[in-house]
């Protein structure tokens, strides 16, 4: 059964001097229990698809419906049900008060979803025991290490035991340790209590860690999705490169007419390809050279990552504008927070004067 | 184009149901809109009292304002002249400092709300239940209580240097106090809201402001000013609530000025607020 369910699902943000199309026509679907990551390149609609989805921003065109409910009718019946757990780099962090306690988060976040003072409390205590928090109830969320701070973001939205949680960048500005600790949280989350887990991500790794399924978004729209294995193979095959003793601009001839090779390049020496099913079709190739007495001098199979798929898909890599390798951590939120900060500050103005 | 995209026909692991999911217990909005005022009005003033350099500040600042600009006033009184009552110029004085305790002390409250946008707090509450109304409601009605507890601060001090009025106008006084703390705060928690940026919000905010006291006549008196001055000052708001609360302090309540002066407080916090709930309600803030 979906509990995610959206129809061309759009945003434009305009001001006075350009329009831009942050989401151009989304239709996806989730089912529940499912953990789906939404990957993409900064900048690529993957927020502003989120907070379309927790009613955080009005989409321009499209509906949805969102856990049972319709996300333009019944916002507030979305809000009931869902969980969300903010993004915390760029301009806006988790959603934790520097000055309030571990414990008073957690209260109001459970007073806020109406449960009663028992049930928020019996839920925090076993939030903080399945999350690490156990001793940090009475400290100020200033003095939390990036990792605490961030569990108690993904305990806050779960305190009323969603079904359904959004995820904005769960990991990202953790230490890999902290991380894999994380995902550890959300795979069990699934898999205990059957929650359906919504993320954004622009990690491979976890991507292929994390979920069943993953979506690709570029430029606003969705470029392809799928079991992250079945992503792989379909799009990209194996990546085999090797390099032979005699001719090599002969062998790559060869090799260009052997089934299943998709591309082959030659750079010096080495030739590069990608196969489907590298590993079956490895022995063939070698004799194929072997009966033109072409002697291999080294062979090298590589399975294909996320960021291939991604490549084969768009012609550019993940990779290159990732925060980690700009140095600056700049976000799509940061973008997207220009762009509204100047139609918003441009109606200010107007509505002072 | 767009890609459609469809969940596998088998999910990679059979997944338990979830054991009875979101407890979600239905309230009339409106009870809701109190409680989750209250909510959050809680934990504001939590928050203001944690840190007590600024209560204490706060509490300081009226009396520091009576001491250092009080003498001179009393100076002019004696000489007879602006229409300050020569025998209690206090009772003229006091009324105009609790207007600029409430001008200042609530138009800057909109720093606070871009930190706590900053820290993801404002979003973290717009995807729950709570009325996305509370959340400037509770704010609002922290920044009247503060305010109010240092004009009563201010009123006593008052007393002390001399000041004589009767109870009932202090107490009309600290409800125009409390109005105007209910229009500025809103305006500027929405502007705040709207800005996202101190950068923007310092400037703008003492470009509207100081223009304003100024012809609020706080000071001095308008009357004091040429024809146009005084033209320009009858479009302010400030004008008209001063002039009803100094009335107050000197014990005249049914006359026209004090309709005048409740009429534009009540409407002005009407105003203020209703568009401030828009910038709040509306869903990209």
């Amino acid at each position: 059964m979906p509990i995610i369910e959206a129809n061309g699902l759009a945003r434009t943000f305009a001001s006075r001097k350009r329009k831009v199309e942050a989401v151009r026509g989304v239709d996806l679907t989730v089912d529940s229990g499912e953990i789906v990551g939404f990957l993409g390149p900064n900048g690529a609609g993957k927020t502003t698809t989120l907070r379309m989805l927790t009613t955080l921003l009005r989409p321009t065109a499209g509906t949805a419906t969102v856990a049972g409910c319709d996300l333009l009718k019944d916002p507030l019946g979305v809000r009931q049900r869902i969980g969300y757990v903010p993004q915390a780099i760029g301009v806006t962090a988790g959603g934790t008060d520097p000055n309030c306690t571990v414990s008073e988060e957690l209260a109001i976040q459970g007073r806020a979803y109406r449960l009663s003072a028992a049930d928020t409390a019996a839920r925090a205590n076993l939030l903080t025991n399945q999350l690490d928090l156990t001793g940090l109830e009475p400290r100020l969320c200033k003095t939390l290490s990036g990792g605490q701070r961030r569990r108690l973001d993904i305990a806050l939205g779960l305190i009323h035991s969603p079904s359904l949680v959004f995820m904005d960048e769960p990991t990202t500005g953790l230490d890999p340790q902290s991380r894999s600790n994380l995902w550890e949280h959300i795979t069990d989350l699934r898999d205990k209590l059957g929650t359906t887990i919504f993320l954004t991500t622009h990690y491979l790794e976890e991507a292929d860690a994390l979920c069943d399924r993953v979506l690709v978004i570029d430029h606003g729209k969705i470029i392809a999705e799928g079991v992250p294995d079945e992503l792989k193979r379909q799009i990209s095959g194996d990546v085999v490169t090797l390099s032979v003793t005699g001719d090599s601009a002969q062998a790559k001839t060869i090799l260009a007419e052997y089934p299943g090779v998709r591309e082959i390049s030659l750079d010096g020496r080495a030739i590069r390809m990608t196969v489907e099913h590298g590993e079956e079709a490895l022995p063939g190739m070698l004799r194929a050279l072997d009966a033109h007495d072409i002697t291999l001098a080294s062979i090298q199979l590589a399975r294909p990552t996320l960021d291939d798929v991604f490549l084969t898909l768009t012609g550019r890599s993940l990779r290159d504008d990732s925060p980690s390798a700009n140095g600056h951590g700049q976000t799509e939120a940061d973008d997207q927070t220009k762009i509204e900060d100047e139609e918003l500050a441009g109606a200010g103005r107007s509505g002072r004067s | 184009m767009t890609a459609t995209a469809t969940p596998p026909a088998n999910p990679a692991a059979p997944h338990p149901t979830p054991p009875s999911p979101s407890p979600v217990k239905q309230q009339p909005a409106v009870l809701g809109f109190f409680s989750d005022t209250w909510l959050i009005f809680t934990r504001q003033l939590r928050l203001s009292l944690r840190n007590p350099a600024w209560v204490i500040i706060g509490l300081i600042q009226p009396i520091l304002y009576l001491a250092f600009f009080g003498p001179l006033l009393s100076k002019i009184a004696k000489g007879g002249i602006l229409g300050v009552p020569a025998n209690n110029p206090y009772s003229f004085f006091v009324p105009g400092l609790l207007i600029q305790l409430g001008l200042f002390g609530a138009a800057f409250v909109g720093f606070t709300i871009i930190s706590d946008w900053r820290a993801g707090v404002i979003e973290r509450f717009r995807v729950t239940p709570v009325s996305r109304m509370a959340l400037l409601a509770g704010r609002v009605l922290r920044d009247v209580l503060t305010l109010t507890v240092q004009a009563i601060v201010l009123v006593l001090a008052g007393l002390a240097f001399g000041m004589r009025a009767p109870i009932g106008g202090v107490l009309v006084g600290l409800g125009f106090v409390a109005l105007v703390a209910v229009s500025l705060s809103a305006v500027s928690y929405a502007v705040g809201l709207l800005l996202k940026s101190e950068d923007a919000l310092a400037p703008l905010l003492n470009m509207v402001m100081v223009p304003l006291m100024l012809l609020s006549g706080i000071m001095l008196p308008l009357t004091l000013g040429p024809h146009w001055l005084r033209g320009i000052a009858k479009a302010t708001p400030f004008g008209y609530i001063i002039n009803a609360m100094r009335d107050a302090f000197a014990g005249h309540y049914f006359n026209a000025i004090m309709v005048e002066g409740i009429c534009v407080a009540v409407g002005l916090a009407i105003v203020c607020l209703w568009l401030a709930s828009r910038a709040f309600i509306k869903e990209n803030a």
